[in-house]
């Protein structure tokens, strides 16, 4: 069977089940419906308050095969996740499908639990470190399912990702389940990944190292969702949460390839009143929002919002008037934290809000401009943020696939080579988003316009900008590096690569030699 | 130029990235002995061994131990790097 | 057309990186070093790096200059040596005076000879950083007719002046005017000393302003993100490119007329100002600023 990017799925994957096929962007859609969601009421004098972790473990009543949940707002500095694992672990419960909608270095010791069968499914948008590394080795029982930020809300709401017990890491919480991310030790700021989880989990705990008289203000999360609370020393370590401040970088390389996606998104026509825009936090999108700033400051105008994960430099930006709103699904520094805090302009943007494609319209279809990232671009535009050029797992969509679908102008802005590896190939290792929502690709050494988009270029004919088609680009790059010899793979499927329709887009596959 | 002597411990190169750091010595039985370490090694593994042995070819030298980390060099830098070491050790 | 020479970026000649990448950065030439960014245990490895660099990199969008050690120490024969046989465009004399100049000369006039290169294709820039070379820079100049420029060192050139280099820069007042004025005359490229604090943009817009307004025609930068505003400075602004296309337009309709003279706005036009308009059309024609038929964009 084969996806409409030419991709060979199985009909049936061992562990996933049947196989729908990715069909292109907007191929599944019109009449959905939601789950309905089992709950337990909570009269009067019912203390939701727990002793212990372990005693919330007694009453939760976690058995072999459970789905349980996570969210990713403490990033690298999380401890939660490894402290229910490590108990769950020591429980004897076996054969748990972990669904933390990401996965970073410091959850390293789930490698353990993966190996110990402890844990045998694994479901999340973005994956990192050990764990990935593990995944890929063939190590998990199942398939990972790899997500998207808003194909995750998408499964959950829809009741195709079913969560029996949802653990929240709670920066600040009352004793009635009541949550916010504004205060506390871990402060994270937004709780945007964490809503589908609270909402539609059989079971919902949080946990807590802040736990305040009630009612915790502001509420990000409410009480009605919440069955448990339990306090802990600490949920997390605010240096792997938040980075003190996002600076723009000094790489002279990243600085062009941004000026050159400006130099693109002024001749789109798009720098206009009213205009809305996201970026990542990586050096060299960040350096696009840089370099937009000075545009829209020439030119007087003022945007709509920004959206997305929201940096210290997007806050600057609203807090001068380039932007009258900014909606964030997560914070990545103290700024951006204080700002959401405190400015109402600053707005909340859970992530079915953000990117759900079922919903009755997500942020993202009102994104004029989206600058994204890519480890690899085939000549057919599809992009590859899942796997390395070796083949391992070392990220995943997170919200790329959605942004890219729902923006006006999708850009990828990219070195053309990373040390020795040209970023340009035939066909990417691993499909995460499709060819047809990629609009352009910017860097250092020439910009490639999607023939799909001959509006555009045309319009950037009419710039000294550095055209050249998508080829000509990838033999630009093995000029100057060499050919690069492929990755051998072999026919064991380690991850299933979801669309943020819930199609399979791609699979990846064991490699043969896992460096 | 032929049957050159290395005749004794050299290295050139650095481990920063795109560079790559090569260390050269004598080789007691006359071989030409490559070990190679590279963050591109399986996508440019064979193509840098090639590129080292044809230099040492290229001067002429017979009986070395070459120990090469790679972080990415491309080729003039390895060409230029395994040179200096050679003409370091000779 | 000869190419402009606003930005010279300096560049490491022993980070493989940095030579990757120095052709796209905007800087009309770029100088890989061989002196001062190499330490005296690299300066083989690096003359055998930059070597392979221009073999191998292509670097046809900017002029390649490489900075070799001076001739006085045991590095500066060997770096020309070497460098000449895969021919960069220039190659930056330190410390130059008329002798360095005159050897550096005969160098290449052999190695050309024996490489087959057409004779005198190897071009020279005189890095002017002693009190000497500065007083004797015409004939500095004059000692080879390979010179294309002259660079204004202002670090060493105040080291050997014991006096104290300042970011005002008044201290190399007299050493731009000299440096811009024999260099006017004999019709050579006047590039001036980088600004060192690579972060302080209005301040290297300022020296930058300061050195295009003593009449230097270049700058030379230790930083990438010197060149745009190196380049600002030096573009001719969209006033200066209409008026010089007026008064060129007003020439050429006196000709047809068969004027001896023209005037524009009432006011006639000499020599020294068409030639002077003729010089900012061209940098607008090189620049892109203008189209070679003349009509602003």
């Amino acid at each position: 069977m084969k996806t409409i990017l030419g991709r060979e799925i199985p009909d049936y994957i061992e562990g996933y089940g049947h196989v729908r096929p990715f069909q292109g962007a907007f191929s599944d859609v019109g009449v959905k419906t939601r789950t309905a969601v089992k709950l337990t009421s909570v009269i009067p004098n019912d203390q939701k308050v727990l002793s212990s972790l372990e005693d919330a473990l007694d009453k939760l009543n976690i058995t072999d095969g459970m789905t349980i949940s996570f969210h990713h707002h403490l990033r690298n500095g999380d401890y939660v996740l490894n402290k229910v694992m490590e108990r769950l672990a020591a429980r004897g419960v076996k054969d748990l499908t972990v669904a933390a909608s990401s996965i970073f270095p410091i959850h390293a010791p789930l490698v353990e639990h993966i190996e110990s069968g402890v844990v045998t499914g694994l479901v999340a948008n973005y994956i990192s470190g050990p764990v990935a590394e593990a995944v890929s080795r063939g190590k998990l029982k199942k398939p990972a399912i790899m997500q998207t930020h808003g194909g995750r809300a998408r499964a959950i709401e829809s009741g195709e990702l079913h969560i029996d017990v949802a653990f929240l890491a709670a920066p600040t919480a009352d004793n009635y389940g009541n949550i916010n991310g504004v205060y506390g030790d871990a402060a994270c700021g937004s709780l945007g990944y964490a809503v589908a989880d609270a909402e539609y989990a059989d079971k919902t705990i949080a946990i807590t190292d802040h736990l305040v008289p009630y009612p915790a203000y502001p509420i990000e999360i409410s009480q009605v969702f919440i069955d448990y609370i339990v306090q802990i020393d600490s949920i997390g370590d605010p240096k792997g949460i938040v980075s003190g401040t996002t600076r723009i970088t000094k790489d002279p390389v990243a600085l062009i390839i941004a000026k050159r996606a400006t130099e693109v998104i002024k001749a789109s026509g798009l720098v206009r009143e009213g205009m809305s825009f996201q970026t990542g936090a990586g050096g060299t999108s960040l350096a696009v929002a840089a370099e937009l700033k000075k545009i829209m400051q020439h030119e007087g105008v003022a945007g709509s919002f920004a959206s997305g994960g929201i940096t210290g430099y997007l806050v600057e930006m609203l807090e001068e008037g380039l932007f009258r709103s900014l909606f964030d699904v997560q914070c990545f520094d103290l700024k951006a934290i204080e700002s959401y805090r405190d400015n109402p302009a600053h707005q909340f943007m859970s992530a079915s809000m953000y990117g759900n494609p079922h919903t009755k319209g997500a942020v993202v279809n009102n994104l004029d401009i989206m600058i994204l990232g890519a480890t690899e671009i085939d000549t057919d535009f599809n992009v590859n943020v899942t796997t390395g050029s070796n083949g391992v797992i070392m990220g995943g969509s997170g919200g790329h696939s959605d942004t890219a679908a729902g923006s006006k102008l999708a850009i990828v802005v990219t070195n053309l080579m990373k040390a020795r590896l040209p970023i340009i190939k035939d066909k990417v290792i691993t499909v995460t988003t499709p060819g047809d929502s990629i609009d352009v690709v910017v860097t250092e050494r020439g910009i490639a316009v999607n023939p799909q988009r001959g509006d555009l270029l045309e319009k950037l004919k009419m710039t000294n900008l550095p055209l050249m088609t998508i080829g000509e680009l990838k033999l630009l790059a093995e000029k100057i590096t060499g050919v690069p010899k492929g990755v051998e793979t072999s026919e064991k499927i380690v991850a299933v690569v979801e669309y943020r329709d819930g199609s399979v887009i791609d699979v990846v596959r064991k490699v043969s030699s896992v460096s | 130029m032929s049957n050159v002597k290395i005749t004794k411990v050299a290295k050139a190169g650095t481990l920063e990235s795109n560079d790559i750091l090569i260390m050269v010595k004598p080789n007691e039985f006359g071989k030409t002995e490559l070990e190679l370490e590279s963050i591109v090694m399986q996508q440019f593994g064979e193509v840098i061994e090639q590129v080292i042995l044809h230099k040492v070819q290229e001067m002429g030298i017979e009986g070395i131990s070459i120990k090469a980390q790679d972080k990415g060099a491309l080729d003039y830098t390895i060409a230029a790097r395994v040179e200096t070491a050679i003409s370091r050790a000779i | 057309m000869e190419k402009l020479r606003r930005t010279m970026l300096f560049m490491p000649g022993n980070n493989p990186g940095m030579l990757q990448d120095a052709a796209i950065l905007g800087a009309d030439s770029i100088i890989l070093d061989l002196e001062d960014a190499v330490s005296l245990t690299e300066k083989d490895s690096a003359r055998i790096l930059v070597r392979e660099a221009i073999k191998t990199i292509d670097y046809s969008q900017v002029e390649v200059v490489v900075r070799v050690n001076p001739l006085d120490t045991e590095f500066g024969q060997p770096d020309v040596d070497m460098i000449a046989r895969v021919k960069p465009d220039t190659l930056l004399i330190p410390k130059a005076n008329e002798e360095e100049i005159k050897l550096v000369d005969k160098l290449l006039d052999k190695i050309e000879k024996e490489e087959g290169y057409p004779l005198g294709c190897i071009k020279i820039i005189a890095l002017i950083e002693t009190a000497l070379g500065l007083e004797n820079v015409y004939n500095v100049i004059q000692a080879s007719s390979r010179t294309v420029g002259v660079l204004l060192g202002g670090e060493d050139l105040t080291a050997d002046l014991g006096i104290e280099r300042t970011k005002e820069g008044e201290e190399i007042f007299y050493a731009r005017n000299k440096v811009a004025t024999v260099c006017r005359a004999l019709k050579v490229d006047a590039i001036d000393t980088p600004f060192t604090d690579t972060n302080d943009y209005e301040g290297l817009e300022k020296d930058t302003a300061k050195a295009k307004g003593l009449g230097l025609t270049g700058k030379s930068a230790i930083n990438p993100r010197q060149i745009e505003t190196i380049h600002f400075v030096f573009a001719p602004t969209e006033d200066e490119l209409k008026r010089a296309l007026r008064i060129l337009d007003a020439m050429e309709e006196a000709e047809k007329e068969g004027k001896g003279c023209c005037s524009l706005d009432g006011k006639m036009i000499d020599a020294p100002v068409i030639n002077r308009a003729a010089c900012t059309v061209d940098q607008g024609i090189r620049l892109g600023l203008i189209s070679g038929e003349g009509g602003a964009r």
